[in-house]
């Protein structure tokens, strides 16, 4: 089992805790991780990536090769086809359809999701909005991971897991929450792909 | 022992800790930052009384390890590359004093500029300083080398350097704890000597330095860091320096290169195993992040021996980062054609934080300088250096930290008036006093602000050393009191602080305006830390 995966957002927007949840659910899982992140001045605003890498085999590169990511995870619509360079041809776009507009020439958002719709294989969904309708926007990041949740290589069950781990001290109302935002992505990418 | 997932900045710091380090010394700098970070914020290190925080600049920092060092115990001091810089000279004289406890100089590099202002290699500083260098290609190796490093420091009583790179740096994987060192008592240096660089004393040291280059260099080949890895195919011999060995195995499934490799994590460079490289293969590719340090060594200034490929052949790229693509380019492998990014993608470069207060401080200086001209306001290093994008495009240079507040003063005495500088404070106290000192003393006519967010921004929101402390300064450095101004950056200010701005811009002498509101991405962390401090108490 090898999975490449390039996480996409904007400076701030947190795209680290997906990794997070992720990584957590594949050390449990005793697989091998790299996470390359991006700290610094991108942070301000600025596009930022991360190159998660998850395997049962030692992985040597931190980054992952042009062209050979099996999915792109991104909370942001245009911040996803930024990196469709790094994805395989058989790669997964998982993307949210909020756009986060800090710059002049921001495309318009029906143009974008259109390109993204000609992608050949895409879950496109607005975590904002189903988050908000669980009763936390905060959550939406983890309705993208729900989204994401079927081409990990993890089961469902480590992926929830890892969010009791991660949430875990924040108290049972917050892993609740979490988890019905795993599940109502989760949903969403089912529907999308029957 | 347990399995920790580390960036390669943590693994330096847990290294640290568990090696019987007794106090680090840094001032921030991407992509070196979270060492210090992380031994900060590390209850162990609280626990084990080891002295952590933020210098004022990377030479205070160097100096301050090297003290600890002198008292006998274990130091580290990190920066980033262009940090080594400002750090150069008590660098390079630790090289001739050497040490008393092991100290460990970390510079981290970053190629294609991800976060700087230049993509320098340190590992010439470590040449130039002729010490040994450690470069490690995963975050375990970057443990191990802490371990390793004190040990060899004290062994030669020489400091020895860590150099890394930004994928390294910020990039996660799994560290095993090994074993652990307790801490060295304070003890004086054997040799009453040692630390006094007068010329009698500093000729004996430098022989000393000269005479263990050939120890290091046995160190060198000797060491596990560094591994001739056999191959079949002599058509090519391969040299995979730190991180550039990872990219190497990438592009091979099994992870067997049909080619020797010699992969280097220890300098110098281990010469017998390269001549046996060169010597069995009918080339060598070099793989190296950064400059081609090994590359021009190998090849020599006439280039008339066997073929030696790399970034001056154009086998890779002359600069910027490597990657497993480009190194599969070198290796001649087969590479699918890159798709591009679809066109609707527009740029989007970091900004200012909305709410910032530069940006208020910016739109005062933009109107007041609207009358007198462009190019004249000499910027620094720091969030503010964002002015110089879209909508503000309110600054002309930024070049080193500290570089504003004398270049104004360059530019006045050229008869450039006005003459602005605009320094952030934590830039302010890096390498603005002595600057502001020098138009001081020749009350040159400039004026400069000095951006106060009570941060440093740029970096992570580290403390800064001058807070509270900046008017006291300025006068001290015999600023008039009376144009010392401090002004708030607020929309509801911008009249008044255009008027001020006019009046001290007018001024004939040396004038110091503090724009004062606190950077709103620190103080919502604070105010996270406050709320979550209180929880507990509850
Ligand atoms: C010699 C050197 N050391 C460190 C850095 C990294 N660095 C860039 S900006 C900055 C801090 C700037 O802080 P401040 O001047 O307070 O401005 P702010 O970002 O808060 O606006 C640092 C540490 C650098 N570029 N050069
Ligand atoms: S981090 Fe602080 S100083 Fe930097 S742009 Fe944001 S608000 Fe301004």
């Amino acid at each position: 089992m090898k999975k490449d995966i390039i996480l996409g957002g904007v400076g701030g927007q947190g795209i680290l805790s997906i990794a997070a949840i992720i990584g957590t659910a594949a050390v449990k899982a005793g697989l091998y991780l790299k996470q390359a992140e991006v700290h610094g001045m991108s942070q301000r605003g600025g596009d930022v990536q991360s190159n998660l890498r998850i395997s049962d085999q030692p992985i040597a590169s931190d980054l992952i090769p042009v062209g050979k990511a099996d999915m792109i995870i991104s909370v942001e619509p245009m911040e996803a086809l930024r990196y469709v360079p790094m994805l395989a041809a058989d790669g997964w776009i998982i993307t949210n359809t909020t756009p986060f507009i800090n710059i002049p020439d921001y495309p318009s958002k029906e143009e974008l999701l259109e390109v993204i719709a000609n992608q050949p294989h895409h879950i496109i969904l607005d975590a904002d909005a189903i988050a908000k309708e669980l009763g936390s926007a905060k959550a939406a990041n983890v309705v993208i991971l729900g989204a994401a949740s079927p081409f990990l290589g993890l089961s469902y069950e480590q992926i929830e897991d890892a969010i009791r781990i991660t949430f875990g001290r924040k108290g049972d109302e917050v892993v609740n929450l979490n988890l019905a935002a795993l599940k109502a992505g989760r949903d969403e990418a089912d529907q999308q792909m029957r | 022992m347990q399995k920790l997932m580390l960036l390669g900045d943590e693994a330096i710091a847990q290294g640290a800790i568990d090696a019987g380090m007794s106090g680090i010394y840094a001032y921030p700098g991407t992509p070196s930052t979270e060492i210090t970070e992380y031994i900060l914020q590390s209850k162990d290190a609280k626990e084990k009384k080891i002295r952590a925080g933020w210098s004022t600049n990377e030479k205070t920092a160097v100096e301050g390890a090297l003290g600890m060092s002198y008292a006998g115990k274990r130091a580290m001091t990190c920066m980033k590359h262009v940090g080594l810089n400002v750090a150069a000279d008590a660098f390079i004289n630790s090289s001739i004093t050497g040490v008393n406890g092991g100290l460990i100089v970390v510079s981290a590099d970053d190629p294609s500029m991800h976060s700087s202002q230049n993509e320098q290699d340190s590992r010439f500083y470590g040449n130039f300083a002729m010490i040994p260098i450690l470069e490690p290609s995963n975050q375990q190796e970057a443990y191990d080398m802490v371990h390793y490093g004190f040990d060899l420091s004290e062994k030669y009583s020489i400091p020895v350097m860590m150099r890394i790179t930004t994928r390294l740096a910020h990039s996660r994987a799994g560290v095993i704890r090994t074993k652990s060192h307790e801490q060295n008592e304070v003890k004086l240096p054997s040799n009453p000597n040692q630390f006094i660089l007068l010329p009698g004393n500093a000729r004996k040291q430098y022989k000393t330095l000269l005479s263990n280059q050939a120890l290091f260099e046995m160190e060198a080949a000797n060491s596990g860091f560094n591994q001739y890895i056999e191959g079949t195919d002599k058509k090519m011999g391969i040299i995979a320096c730190g991180i550039s060995f990872n990219y190497l195995m990438e592009n091979y499934a099994d992870r067997v290169v049909p080619y020797p490799v010699l992969r280097i994590g220890q300098y110098p460079v281990p010469v017998d195993q390269v001549r046996r490289l060169y010597n069995e293969c009918d080339s060598v590719l070099v793989l190296e992040e950064g400059y081609p340090l090994i590359e021009e060594l190998l090849r020599g200034m006439l280039n008339n021996g066997k073929t030696v490929r790399g970034r001056l052949d154009g086998s890779l790229p002359r600069d910027g980062e490597l990657s497993p693509n480009l190194v599969a380019k070198a290796l001649g492998h087969e590479v699918a054609k890159e798709v591009s990014v679809p066109s609707i993608v527009a740029n989007r470069p970091p900004a200012l934080c909305k709410g910032c207060p530069h940006i208020f401080s910016y739109n005062a200086l933009n109107e007041a300088m609207a009358e007198v001209g462009k190019g004249r306001v000499f910027a620094d290093i720091g969030c503010y250096t964002l002015g110089f994008m879209e909508p503000y495009h309110a600054i002309d240079t930024c070049v080193d930290m500290g570089a504003s507040i004398t270049m104004a003063k360059g530019a006045a005495d050229a008869g450039l008036l006005p003459a602005i500088a605009v320094i952030g404070d934590s830039t302010f106290t890096h390498s603005g006093m002595t600057g502001l000192l020098d138009a001081v003393v020749d009350n040159s006519p400039i004026t400069v602000f000095i951006l106060d967010n009570e941060t440093t921004g740029m970096t992570g929101g580290q403390d800064s050393n001058g807070l509270g402390k900046l008017e006291a300064i300025c006068r001290g450095l015999g600023v008039d009191p009376e144009h010392i101004r401090v002004v708030s950056p607020m929309p509801k200010s911008h009249d008044e602080n255009v008027r001020i701005i006019k009046e001290e811009i007018a001024y004939q002498g040396v004038s110091v305006i503090i724009p004062r509101r606190e950077c709103i991405q620190t103080a919502a962390r604070r105010h996270k830390a406050d709320a979550k401090l209180k929880g507990k108490e509850a």
